[in-house]
């Protein structure tokens, strides 16, 4: 079995494993929150991501074998085992918002940020994401912008003047 | 006139949902009170005389429902209550949770009480998140007035309540795939038997009910079961809040009686298709339902009549398309979803999606080879036939409808 | 226990209450096809194969975990059934490598027999399969997700078996896979290389790593002087792969074989069985009267072994140091044998046959080299051994017999049972009761320590002197016994484990196909070498007795303990969190 340096982290320092441990103590570190602790992990990870090291990390503290921890990561859309970005912005891509017509969400985001649909910014700031129904389909046409809803955007300024709230 | 009605949903918009104080000021919790001082028996027949189909979409009777979980043997029971609402063109749930969370979390204990279960476990789609703040505010500031926990309201009932979050995934809407999730792992459905009412989550009896289910049973509570079935009609009673969307002028979460006409659910309280363009066709029940041509708009929204044409109410989602989309390029979108979604772990409907999304894109593009079809009918009625669970078995709902009400959309001369 | 009655295709079957479909079938003869299933694990109903008519059901019913009520009507073959189970087959073939010409598990392999039984032709979906890279860089297995089927059966094998927990499945829809977290390559995760995964896996997904033409290069090499040795349990399932009863003792024809294929020497593991408990048994006695770390515990698995190192390497101290007989004889092969003989170690090539894909790992690690010279040069399984012996063009089944060569090719009954779980044990005690007591034993049977069982125990009356001893098969029978021992609760003096379950005889490098049906006989088979061999107590071992004498020196002495003994180390975990606090 080959040996990585054992102590080289690429995002793990004192800081972040000790906000992980109140995560987990919040939780009861019961296993069964598994989902909702690798959420809160995420959260606070730059780029929203939960990478091998801290997948170890929580499979020690919570005697959680690995293999189960990526099942979840890479079985759920909202987690991430690659780096995202420090904005994800998601646009629904399921049939009501086809419908009533997103092309136009779609030019005006890709155009703001300079990225296409399931890319990152060079900078790694924004994410533009595709994804299922999220239930805005009311306030169409709609996007996600790290768990916030904002719907009626109807024209490029409106998309824009949300956009420039996260900067 | 409005055509639509507040029975359910008479609390939206009269308090705030932040605050639990504004909710007994309107006189909240009087459900509770009363499912309290009755018998588990009694509260099965007022359930069963309203005939509340359960509102996820397997349209259960709840009455009978909650019959088989109360007599179910055991003293650690759990409910669940289902709120990953993932159907596309589906958010009556969110509009109840964001409206009024308490009549929510009273529908739990009332479930609870009537089963006999002492845990209740809410699973909320991740989608919803923004929701959470709210659900979990409801919960605690119950639990400080004794609407939850121990001895509530000195009945002798203990019951709590607890808060779980999806993760982005539709199958586990699906009730033991749900129960997977609420359990720390990735959502894949369990076999059956053993059935989750005698063996769910953690191993325990489990009633999994619907939001809108659970919403229904506390407005039954609170007003009597008459009043509910004076709307609608005599195999459809009640009221049912609908999401309308797509080509509508005015989307949005309705509260109807059962029996208006879906075109007087697109036209009237729907204000029309937009720019008064042409209705092609339309989806009940999100993504895993079938398409209805516009012939059929005439048809009252009950579960009796819509089954006459091969439809069903489902999720409680009608989605309206006019005349500018390709019924091929909304099949692709359907397809896409499930591709998405699929949670993989049988064979018809991982490869069968795998191989019938390739046919559809070559339908979208216009280069379909002559045995495509077939092909496609055939793996579409493998899946509906073999498939682990509801999602494989009913992902080809709609392209299996939309080739026989369009068949010249997919090249196939004339109707059947 | 109720019985019912149903109606499978015209037929009446009375079965016991929960009783399959399934299984219901297979009592008249009906055979409904199927792939995830397997007889001794968990239903998983994943691969939806087995979907049959039942009367009344407007849906297809999967047979395999569907039970029957009184009075089912079943039909297996209707016009709709074949219909559905053809296309869910051909469904599985579209994102399958159809290379079968090219894989190693050509004309053994369940997919194989059903597209020859729903006589499968081309079809036109589109066949380009969506699969993770080749995993090969271990010395054990060989992961190809284009020939997985997803069954689910090696996962079961890792986590609810051996509890190791490498693989998994993961993501969702046409993503969906078995893997280790993170895609990582079996090298780099705590993968023991038990090989469980191997030997339920139906097709060719993850297959033993083949090295037989490593073997055929130094046969074939004029320079070099090729030595076999064979592990125990390989002569009660070599027959298996050439349609011979399950069980069958086949030691005679396996020698002959091993020679006809052109080894210089054909030797016998149990030798250096016999030796192990030599120096184990001593071993033993001088933890239990000097008052050293006890339980002790065997070492001969190399899968229990990288299960202990990987997982709780603070226990180390209990594993008894001696090397595994595969190794003994490795060391012995380049020293004792190069010297008597008169050849050079580096002339030498030692190969191993092994029921086991562990013991590939176990032969390439660094410590087990002397003078920079390989003790084991290549560790073969009964499965290579087979294909060998099949591209020989040798006939097996009507081969004649032949003898082991000295000087290992003497071994008593008690290094035959090594083979089987609580044969390390029983030979042991045989042993360290007459060394400590210096009478002869009135029974030689440890029955309480036999048996397919994972977990064993017995207390043993050493003329007086009360041992408890335990045994354990599979490695989530192992986690029991080693919990005991972190909380200070372990009650034994002697413990043995091997990694596999049912034991070695059930290795994960067997003959494909080795249900709990087939341990059994290979069991049974086992303790009849026993009874039928003249010496049945490893001290009795004339041959072991002359190597000490002449050569050796004392069971534990110098020599000894320069190549028959060694240390275990921690596997090197991927992260070190001790800096983060």
């Amino acid at each position: 079995m080959s040996s990585s340096n054992a102590t080289t982290f690429e995002v793990l320092d004192k800081d972040l494993a000790k906000k992980i441990d109140t995560i987990i103590a919040n939780n009861d570190s019961n296993s069964t929150k598994l989902v909702g602790i690798l959420l809160e992990v995420q959260d606070i990870i730059p780029k929203q991501y939960v990478p091998l090291e801290v997948s170890a990390y929580i499979s020690q503290k919570m005697n959680i074998p690995l293999s189960r921890i990526y099942d979840v990561i890479s079985f759920y859309a909202a987690l991430s085992d690659v780096p995202r970005a420090d904005y994800v912005v998601q646009l629904c891509d399921s049939v009501v918002c086809k419908v009533t017509g997103n092309t136009d969400l779609k030019d005006s985001l890709q155009d703001l940020l300079g990225i296409g649909i399931n890319e990152i910014t060079p900078d790694g700031k924004y994410a533009i994401e595709s994804t299922a129904c999220f239930g805005a389909c009311d306030i169409a046409p709609a996007i996600r912008v790290n768990g916030k809803v904002h719907g009626h955007l109807t024209s490029r300024e409106k998309v824009k003047q949300v956009l420039d709230n996260y900067k | 006139m409005s055509k639509t009605v507040s029975f359910i949903t008479e609390n939206f918009g009269k308090y705030d949902p932040k605050s639990i104080a504004s909710y007994e000021a309107i006189g909240g919790f009087t459900a509770i009170k009363k499912a309290l001082a009755m018998s588990s028996n009694e509260i099965i027949e007022m359930a069963k005389a309203a005939a509340i189909k359960g509102r996820g979409g397997a349209a259960y009777d709840t009455g009978r429902k909650w019959s088989q979980a109360a007599s179910v043997p055991g003293t650690n029971k759990v409910v669940i209550c289902n709120a990953d609402e993932g159907e596309p063109c589906t958010f009556k749930d969110r509009s109840i949770i964001q409206n009024d969370p308490f009549r929510l979390l009273e529908g739990m204990i009332i479930a609870g009480y009537t089963v006999g279960a002492q845990n209740g476990y809410i699973y909320l789609r991740e989608e919803y998140r923004h929701l959470r703040e709210l659900l979990k505010g409801a919960i605690d500031q119950m639990k400080a007035k004794g609407y939850l926990g121990n001895n509530i309201l000195g009945s002798g009932f203990n019951y709590s309540i607890h808060l779980y979050s999806g993760a982005g995934a539709y199958v586990c809407g699906e009730g033991s795939t749900l129960i997977e999730s609420i359990e720390g792992k990735s959502g894949r459905p369990r076999i059956k038997p053993p059935f989750i009412k005698e063996c769910g989550l953690f191993q325990l009896p489990t009633l999994v009910n619907n939001v809108e289910t659970l919403a229904i049973a506390t407005a039954m509570m609170t007003h009597g079961t008459a009043d509910y079935v004076a709307y609608g009609t005599e195999k459809s009673p009640g009221t049912k809040i609908i999401s309308l969307a797509g080509n509508v002028k005015k989307p949005g979460t309705y509260e109807i009686p059962f029996g208006l006409t879906l075109r007087e659910i697109i036209y009237d309280i729907g204000g029309g298709i937009t720019n008064d363009n042409e209705l092609k066709f339309f989806q009940l029940g999100g993504a895993s339902g079938k398409i209805g041509s516009a012939a059929v708009v005439d048809t009252p929204y009950t579960y009796e009549d819509l089954a006459k044409v091969g439809l069903t109410v489902g999720s409680g989602g009608i989605l309206v398309v006019d005349e500018r989309t390709r019924v091929i390029d909304f099949v692709k979108s359907i397809q896409d979803f499930f591709i998405h979604e699929s949670c993989g772990k049988c064979t018809p409907c991982r490869e069968g999606n795998r191989q019938i999304s390739k046919i559809v894109d070559r339908f979208v593009a216009g280069d379909q080879k002559s045995d495509d079809l077939a092909t496609a009918e055939r793996f579409a009625n493998i899946m509906s036939n073999c498939a682990f669970c509801g999602l494989g078995e009913t992902a080809q709902s709609a392209l299996l409808s939309a080739i026989k009400y369009f068949p010249e959309e997919f090249g196939v001369k004339g109707g059947n | 226990m109720k019985n019912v009655k149903i109606i499978i295709d015209n037929k009446d079957v009375i079965v016991p209450e929960g009783t399959t479909i399934l299984e219901a079938a297979k009592k008249v003869n009906i055979n409904i096809p199927h792939l995830c299933y397997h007889p001794d694990q968990a239903i998983k109903a994943n691969c939806r194969l087995c979907v049959v008519d039942v009367a009344g059901s407007k849906k297809l019913t999967p047979a395999c975990s569907s039970y029957v009520f009184e009075g089912m009507e079943v039909s297996t073959n209707t016009k709709k059934v074949r219909d559905m189970q053809k296309g869910v087959l051909e469904l599985i073939l579209a994102n399958h490598d159809q290379d079968c010409l090219k894989c190693q598990r050509n004309g053994n392999c369940e997919l194989q027999d059903l597209c020859r039984r729903f006589n499968i032709s081309k079809t036109n979906l589109e066949d380009t399969v969506e699969a993770l890279p080749l995993d090969d860089t271990n010395p054990s297995l060989v992961r190809d997700s284009a020939k997985c089927i997803k069954c689910n059966r090696c996962v079961e094998a890792c986590q609810k078996v051996q509890e190791v927990h490498v693989l998994t499945h993961s993501h969702r829809s046409t993503h969906y896979n078995i893997t280790p977290a993170y895609e990582m390559p079996l090298e780099d995760t705590l993968c023991v290389f038990c090989g469980q995964c191997s030997a339920v896996c139906p097709t060719g997904a993850i297959v033993e790593r083949d090295d037989t033409q490593k073997v055929w290069d130094a046969i074939h090499n004029p320079h070099k002087h090729v030595i076999v040795q064979v592990a125990p349990a390989v002569r009660v399932a070599l027959g298996d792969s050439f349609r011979m009863p399950k069980g069958d003792i086949v030691t005679g024809k396996m020698i002959s074989a091993l020679r006809r294929l052109g080894f210089d020497q054909v030797f016998d593991t149990n030798f250096t069985a016999d030796l192990t408990i030599l120096e184990e048994g001593n071993e033993l006695i001088k933890r239990i009267t000097e008052g050293g770390t006890l339980p002790l515990i065997t070492s001969c698995s190399p899968g229990w072994i990288n299960f202990i190192e990987g997982r709780y390497d603070h226990l180390l101290d209990h594993l008894s140091t001696c090397k595994s007989p595969q190794q003994m004889f490795g060391a012995l092969s380049k020293t004792y044998y190069a010297e008597t003989r008169g050849i050079k170690p580096e002339d030498i090539f030692t190969v191993s046959i092994m029921p086991c894909t562990a013991k590939k790992y176990e032969a390439q690690r660094p410590e087990f080299t002397h003078d920079g010279i390989k003790e084991v040069d290549v560790a073969l399984t009964t499965r290579e051994l087979a294909r060998m012996i099949e591209s020989a063009g040798i006939d097996f089944p009507d081969l004649e017999d032949g003898q082991f060569d000295n000087p290992f090719g003497i071994g008593t009954g008690a290094g035959a049972i090594f083979g089987a779980s609580g044969g390390v044990m029983e030979a042991a005690l045989r042993t360290a009761y007459e060394v400590l007591t210096g009478k002869g034993l009135p029974h030689l049977e440890f029955d309480a320590v036999r048996g397919l069982e994972g977990l064993k125990e017995a207390t043993v009356d050493i003329d007086g002197t009360e041992l408890k001893v335990a045994v354990a098969n599979g490695l989530g029978n192992a986690k029991i016994l080693l919990k005991q021992i972190q909380n200070g609760t372990s009650p034994y003096a002697f413990i043995e484990i091997m990694g596999c379950p049912g034991g070695c005889l059930g290795g994960g490098g067997q003959p494909i196909k080795s249900t709990l049906e087939v341990k059994a006989k290979r069991m049974k088979s086992l303790y009849k070498i026993d009874q039928d061999l003249p010496l049945r107590k490893s001290h009795k071992n004339p041959d072991v007795i002359k190597l000490y004498e002449e050569w050796l020196g004392e069971p534990l002495g110098h020599k000894s303990h320069e190549l028959l003994h060694t240390h275990y180390h921690s596997r090197h975990k991927k992260y070190d969190f001790s800096g983060l606090k």
